[in-house]
């Protein structure tokens, strides 16, 4: 949807260097005879159930032993997890509790409800609870809207049409979870997602249609039913700013409270949590809100770059709502396997990391070696294609490296414009094909050079159909939540998801506020039995959590595990 | 904008990229030439507090203005996106201020008077295209704003689609127009009321209201793990449409046809 001339990055040289685009022949080589085979409907084949597994037991990051440790303290304790996510839980809060015995009893905010982060999950819950009429307080890290929702790029899944159904969308996401979902989470989720494109729809969400009307769907990952709702390939960032847009409309009832996370939940003296400290990251300075419920909403968690990987998230994904929660007694599930998701970017070095949405290869776009050979199905459930890259680099002698070192592999995406139609490239993938322009890189005519990154946190905090957690007054839904996508996540799943828990937690938090005694006192017991634990377990740290943002302070490269 | 870190500004120095100078608000940093504005910030011991979001292109956080070494025209550019170059002169832009309108987008009709209305500066318009010349997203910003204009509501939201809101085309504009909520607003008009709606999903939608799935999903929901991977491995698989649009399949116990 770009009308002029794309801009170019200001300095450095521009486009692929000579031995890059040497290689780049072999795939050119190839790419005719790839096509017929496309075009007659010969794919290379999906691996069976077994194969799979074998693959993953060999490959996945998560899979393998090391970069993890057993948890000494809560819920989750003697739990295998991996390093960066213990480190998380067993720190001590920020604040010291003792310092807050007496602006507890003159909290600065009081509401109905306040929602910690200002993503997708938060702002669906605020625009339902108000609609149930309550008051509401959200809080977010950084900006309205900065999340992992706005990254989103290639579509949202819900079974509507004729040859679909959610009976469908039950099975793929079961079994792309490897069976270990919540069987209760995956009905609410499959059952209710047409419910949520419609609603969108009526907010005013420009989904890619035909002239009928008809959604214009797309497959995934390990999706047997053309599925996907997109808006070209910034679907989550469509949707985000019509939220916000939709809140700031309702500004008597929806306070938003920009650059002020939470760094630690309250509760009463029934143990119901009642609110949050905030702290104030412009002006330093803390701020106490109570609230007769409060809904976590704050994300996921790669910029803790688990097992040393570059991830796709955005600055503020600290993890910080999963520390909070569990110092409140909710366990976590689903934690083992992060998301690596296969096509992260390689090259340019700039962008690092960063996500190539699957919608390339659900247009048809394959994964090349560097001898100029297909070597996986394109739509492989994530972790499966992820490990069968980290597979082609490490054993098979089929990886790219690049002037600086780094691994990866070809994402053929000259194939779309080839299967499609000349201009697809530019059309439906209308960010990418900037992003890459930027660097002298047509991605519509080149390949581009991919390799896993960090993705997703699959698991969290324990919740039932409705988003409760197991402590009374908490509620959850997003990213931070687990037992959905069971230990690994289908594409278009997490768009879903945080719409379908948003709502029902919306909903379910106005009952729960009806039935509540309010409380009287507010109280940080929970933190202080957590560090007498941490004591008494002999974790001996430092370590403060929520870290909240990143630090990157005087680093020349980005992270990255697999470097030769 | 940024908070400075703690520390002496001391990166390691890696033996194949050459260090250039750039100047983050007037003050000189020698940074590696291969890095974006957002990461030689980071580098030379900025920890990002404002003026950094996703960090890839799309959240329009990072709205960086700067001049070049002997160049006269100021520049745009999203700091996570734009690489350094040697002198230049550069700040980032933490906040645009402008003012959204409120309304209920239930009870607006899709034309040029709900916009006109709502934000009466789009007439002030002089068409001189100082905000195309800035969008760090190249989106020509004029042309949309002409397009609503002449009353076309959905020339103006696909014009507008790849905005990330960053603001900087109001902030541009010598006649002080409010560009990005105008377009956000026709695309929200556009997306509710001038694209048709999806008849299928509305009907999908009343079949599941109307319970017509729940005995199909208590089935399998009650299904033992061993017949539910023997069900996952033997799913029928539907083909991309470039391969068969007409394809029917062969089971529909699962399905609700008309």
């Amino acid at each position: 949807m770009l009308t002029k001339e794309s801009k170019m990055a200001e300095g450095q040289a521009i486009g692929y260097p000579p031995g890059l685009k040497e290689l780049i022949q072999a795939v050119e080589h190839t790419r005719p005879e790839r096509l017929a085979r496309v075009k007659a409907n010969q794919h290379f084949p999906r691996l069976t159930r077994k194969e799979g597994e074998k693959v993953l037991k060999s490959y996945h990051p998560d899979y393998k032993p090391g970069g993890r440790r057993k948890l000494r303290v809560g819920a989750n304790k003697s739990e295998i997890l991996a390093n960066e996510v213990a480190d998380l839980l067993e720190s001590y809060s920020r604040i010291d509790p003792d310092a807050f015995d007496d602006r507890l009893k003159k909290p600065d905010y009081e509401t109905d409800v306040l929602i910690l982060g200002g993503g997708g999950a938060g702002a669906v819950a605020a625009l339902f609870a108000r609609q149930n009429g309550l008051r509401v307080v959200i809080a977010t890290k950084l900006r309205h809207g900065d999340s992992n929702t706005v990254m989103a790029e290639g579509g949202i899944q819900a079974a509507d049409r004729p040859f679909d159904s959610p009976y469908h969308h039950y099975l793929d996401t079961m079994g792309g979870g490897h069976f270990t979902n919540n069987p209760y989470l995956v009905k609410a989720l499959t059952m209710d997602a047409p419910l949520i494109i419609r609603w969108l729809e009526d907010l005013g969400v420009m989904f890619d249609k035909d002239k009928a009307g008809n959604m214009i769907e797309l497959k995934g990952g390990g999706i047997c039913r053309r599925r996907m709702h997109s808006s070209a390939d910034m679907i989550g960032a469509e949707i985000m700013r019509v939220q916000r847009d939709e809140i700031r409309n309702h500004p008597k009832e929806i306070q938003v409270l920009e650059f002020s996370p939470a760094v630690e939940l309250l509760i009463d003296e029934t143990k119901a949590v009642s609110g949050a400290i905030l702290y104030n990251l412009e002006t330093r300075e803390y701020s106490v809100v109570k609230a007769r419920a409060v809904i976590m909403a704050t994300g996921g968690f790669g910029r803790l770059h688990i097992q040393g990987f570059p991830t796709t998230n955005h600055y503020g994904a600290t993890g910080d709502g999963l520390v909070l929660a569990y110092r409140a007694g909710v366990p976590l599930v689903n934690m083992r396997y992060a998301q690596y998701h296969p096509t992260g970017t390689v090259f340019p070095e700039q962008n690092f990391g960063l996500l190539i949405t699957e919608k390339v290869r659900t247009l048809g776009a394959q994964f090349i070696n560097m001898h100029g050979q297909e070597f996986a199905h394109p739509l492989e459930p994530r972790d499966v294609a992820s490990s069968c890259i980290i597979r082609e680099c490490m054993e098979r002698n089929g990886r790219i490296v690049t002037p600086t070192g780094h691994y990866g592999v070809w994402l053929d995406t000259p194939m779309i414009d080839l299967l499609w139609g000349k201009g697809t490239v530019e059309k439906e993938l209308s960010a990418k094909y900037l992003q890459f322009k930027r660097y002298g890189i047509d991605i519509s005519t080149e390949p581009i050079i991919v390799y896993p990154t960090l993705h997703y946190q699959n698991g969290g905090l324990e919740i039932n159909e409705w988003g409760a957690t197991r402590v009374p007054g908490l509620f959850a839904a997003g990213e931070v939540t687990g037992g959905i996508h069971g230990d690994n996540r289908l594409m278009g799943n997490s768009l879903l998801d945080i719409h379908v828990f948003g709502r029902r937690v919306g909903i379910k938090v106005s009952e729960f506020i009806k039935a509540r005694k309010k409380g009287k006192r507010l109280s940080l017991s929970h933190l202080r039995s957590y560090h007498a634990d941490l004591r008494k377990t002999g974790v001996k740290t430092k370590r403060v959590a929520p870290i909240l943002l990143p630090d990157y302070v005087h680093r020349s490269a980005p992270a990255c595990p697999h470097k030769f | 904008m940024a908070t400075k870190a703690k520390g002496k500004a001391s990166g390691k120095k890696s033996s194949e990229t050459r260090l250039i100078p750039i100047y983050i608000m007037g003050k000189k940093y020698e940074v590696p030439e291969t890095l974006t504005i957002l990461t030689a910030m980071e580098y030379a011991g900025y920890r990002h507090i404002r003026g950094c979001g996703c960090r890839g292109g799309i959240c329009g956080a990072c709205a960086t203005v700067y001049r070049l070494s002997g160049e006269y025209r100021l520049k745009f550019g999203l700091a996570c996106q734009t690489v350094v170059a040697p002198d230049m002169y550069l700040a980032q832009i933490p906040f645009v201020p402008a003012n959204k309108a409120i309304y209920d987008i239930e009870k607006l009709t899709p034309d040029i008077n709900s916009i006109g209305r709502i934000y009466p500066d789009l007439y002030r318009c002089l068409a001189c295209n100082t905000c195309s010349k800035a969008c760090p997203m190249g989106i020509s910003v004029m042309d949309y704003v002409q397009a609503l204009l002449k009353g076309d509501i959905a020339g103006c939201a696909r014009l507008s689609h790849s905005c990330t809101m960053c603001g900087i085309c109001a902030l541009r504009c010598p006649a002080e127009l409010q560009q990005f909520h105008m377009a956000m607003l026709a695309r929200r008009l556009y997306g509710r009321y001038l694209q048709p709606r999806a008849r299928h999903l509305e009907k999908r939608v009343k079949q599941i209201k109307e319970g017509k799935f729940d005995s199909m999903m208590d089935a399998i929901m009650s299904l033992n793990n061993h017949e539910l991977k023997r069900r996952y491995a033997r799913r029928e698989w539907e083909p991309e449409s470039y391969e068969n649009p007409d394809w029917q399949p062969e089971e529909t116990k699962y399905l609700i046809l008309d």
